[in-house]
């Protein structure tokens, strides 16, 4: 049996929710006191689960709690969940660049970690001091690096533009000299985290080729990737996180299946906003009253890419109407941009007091690329003159949220596909 | 908390990563594994200053010499402030010349944890390599402008006999590693104290200008003793007073040397960069939470 490398022993995280200010203070101050007299902290026991689409009562948040696992010499263990599960900060916690709040890890041999290609690029330096820069950040020494410095950049590609500023490079010649400086590493652990969704489809295959060689080498390497088919490539074992949690630890392929079941399972019923008081901008006659997301008749705001998403939407009206116009947005989610809209009347002539409409609404498969999308929905008299009812952030809808499991090339980069034709002129 | 039996095992680990650590364990081996990358990030800083100009270097002349003119028609001819009969811009040349040490290294320093946030964020290495990496990259600049300084004097020493240098000379490189350090004390420990409050930087900026005026660099400390000497106590707590002094009386012949001043110095800085490396090091673990 080969001996275990790495071991983590009940590792959690709390987090803070909202702003640093005036109103934390007071906890510090608590917590410090509590501390120094040798008691617990007083806010370790309370903090709710890590599931992002329910709004909790308390301020602290477990975003890891509890996680257990070893890792044998020579395993390659993939690491998935959905968005927020705890991935990113379990690899932040093993990599060092945060502590546990509550745990330990111990570790054989040396670890390095690739959160990121390119880390501490200078861009006034050119590519060769960059590559000796980015290899001692990660951790290898001069005398390494100098001996690998033909191989590294011959596994760039950018030979030409080695003595150049890399402020001069494209983003691709930056990922490439960055990825090639990483993939020379030697470290007996290496934690993995989502570089392979950088570069264009020739060089992602080059890196995917690397990986599988650290990993034939009987080194150990720590996975993390939304990309499934990689992941069931590569990875031996698996584990499931599943809000803060390891929902599943067995082999990589019994994880994906379940991480797969997880879309099906995780139905958001029908959002109701008759209540929500928050709306901006609205006379309210008329008032959406549900919102429901759905595909292949399976309510969910989790979509894959080359599915349907429908719409359902219901309204009442509380004064009598001429005529009702709905628009709909979808906005991106940091900046609230406006992507993309339509307006359409559905209903010509009067609304009666009372009277209740819905209507379905369908965006074709393959249209929204991977992402976040935020929904905007507004209702108003026909004739555009004023609105009835706006629902907007204030309202907090569940964001829309599409990925992929299969290898598209493109999918990750842009944010829609749009209809096109080709003809061969030759 | 955690599980006893696991707890139990006596296996040996290479690294153990825990929340919390004993105050005493600097990590001072892990800096030495990571030298190459401290002289990298030395050479990045030094290089990175002079890409895409003409002079390079010779912009490090620049500072001092204008600094120098500017404080010797000000405070020399207008103020008529007293240089104790050394020729003014040698003088404030000289003040100057290990003040900018110092501040700039606590400029630097003080912003540590927020300015490398986003490679903090990436990766592991220890961070004590960056604040030491600006000190180092300050000597060398000093080291510059200490070649224009001297040269500057050796002109003066020649062609005028009322400059008196001494033996004390041989202490100059422990003054400008006492003023280095004194630098990264503070600076580190100001660092750590504003990962999550940023208050104390908005006393920074401006707090470095006045600790200058409340330094002999402008004025000799020998006026303060003419003029006020019951305030002298106050401008001696300062640590920096003693190391200007002793530096100006190495060079120039005046000013006040004292062991007994210096030597509160020395402790001044070993409790400072002490107290700095504990807390910053408790800091470091986890300050990518709170930044």
């Amino acid at each position: 049996m080969s001996k275990v490398v790495l071991k983590a022993i009940n590792i959690s995280k709390q987090y803070r929710l909202g702003q640093v200010g005036t109103g934390t203070i007071a906890h510090d101050l608590n917590r410090w006191w509590h501390l120094a007299r040798g008691k617990e902290d007083p806010y370790i026991q309370i903090g709710d689960t890590n599931d992002r689409s329910t709004k909790g009562d308390s301020d602290y948040v477990w975003s890891l709690k509890d996680i257990n696992f070893e890792v044998k010499q020579g395993d390659v263990l993939g690491i998935i969940g959905k968005n927020g599960a705890g991935k990113s900060t379990l690899l932040k916690i093993l990599s060092q660049v945060t502590t546990a709040t509550t745990g330990k890890v111990k570790i054989r041999g040396r670890i390095a970690a690739l959160l990121e290609v390119g880390t501490g690029f200078h861009p006034e330096l050119t590519g060769r001091e960059n590559v000796f820069l980015n290899g001692a950040i990660l951790g290898m020494t001069k005398a390494e690096i100098a001996g690998k410095f033909d191989e590294i950049v011959n596994f760039s590609g950018v030979e030409k533009y080695i003595d150049t500023p890399v402020k001069r490079y494209s983003s691709g010649m930056m990922v490439r000299l960055g990825f090639a400086v990483a993939a020379h590493l030697e470290p007996e652990i290496l934690i993995v985290d989502e570089v392979l969704a950088v570069g264009d489809a020739e060089f992602q295959k080059k890196c995917m080729g690397k990986i599988k060689n650290v990993a034939g080498e009987g080194r150990t390497v720590l996975f993390v990737s939304h990309n499934m088919q990689a992941m069931s490539s590569i990875c031996k074992t698996g584990i499931l996180l599943k809000n803060g949690l390891i929902d599943e630890m067995s082999d990589m392929n019994t994880c994906i299946k379940k991480y797969n079941g997880l879309f099906e399972e995780s139905v958001l019923g029908t959002v109701s906003i008759k209540d929500r008081l928050n709306r901006s901008q609205s006379s309210g006659n008329i008032l959406f009253s549900n919102i429901q997301a759905f595909s292949n008749g399976k309510k969910t705001w989790d979509f894959r890419y080359d599915e349907e998403i429908n719409f359902q939407i219901d309204c009442e009206a509380r004064e009598q109407s001429d005529g009702l116009l709905f628009y709909m947005a979808l906005l991106e989610p940091l900046t609230t941009d406006v992507l993309t809209n339509f307006k359409v009347v559905v209903k010509e002539g009067a609304v009666v007091k009372g009277e209740k409409l819905s209507f379905t609404i369908t965006l074709p498969a393959k249209t929204l690329r991977v992402g976040q999308f935020l929904l905007y929905f507004a209702i108003g008299d026909a004739k555009q003159t004023r609105w009835y009812d706006v629902v907007d952030n204030n309202v907090n809808l569940p964001a829309l949220n599409i990925t992929a499991i299969d290898m598209d090339p493109h999918y990750n980069s842009g944010m829609f596909s749009i209809p096109y034709k080709l003809n061969i002129n030759s | 908390m955690a599980n006893k039996e696991i707890e139990d095992d006596n296996e040996t680990w290479d690294l153990v990563l825990e929340p919390r650590t004993s105050w005493y364990s600097l990590g001072l081996s892990q800096i030495l594994r990571f030298k190459d990358l401290l002289f990298l990030f030395v050479r990045r800083d030094f290089v990175s200053v002079y890409k895409q100009t003409i002079l390079g270097p010779i912009w490090f002349f620049v500072q001092p010499v204008i600094t120098g003119i500017t404080y010797a028609v000000i405070f020399g001819f207008l103020a008529d402030i007293s240089t104790d009969g050394v020729n003014p811009l040698l003088f404030y040349m000289c003040g100057i010349t290990l003040w900018n040490y110092f501040s700039d290294t606590l400029s630097k320093t003080a912003d540590t944890f927020t300015a490398n946030a986003s490679v903090f964020g990436k990766v592991y290495f220890p961070r004590m390599i960056v604040p030491l990496s600006v000190v180092l990259s300050n000597l060398v600049k000093l080291g510059i402008q200490l070649l224009l300084f001297i040269a500057v004097w050796i002109y003066f020493l020649a062609t005028d006999n009322t400059l008196h240098p001494n033996i004390t000379i041989l202490l100059v490189p422990f003054l400008i590693l006492l003023m280095g350090f004194l630098g990264l004390g503070f600076g580190i420990i100001i660092t750590s104290m504003t990962t999550k409050y940023r208050d104390l930087k908005f006393l920074i900026t401006f707090g470095v200008q006045l600790l200058m005026y409340a330094s002999p660099i402008v004025f000799p400390l020998s006026l303060v003793s003419e003029k006020y000497p019951q305030y002298k106590i106050f401008l001696l707590a300062n640590p920096i007073t003693s190391i200007i002094e002793a530096f100006k009386y190495a060079f120039l012949g005046v000013g006040e040397f004292n062991w007994l001043y210096l030597g509160y110095s020395l402790s001044f800085t070993v409790v400072l960069l002490f107290i700095g490396l504990v807390v910053f090091n408790k800091v470091e673990k986890s300050f990518m939470d709170t930044v």
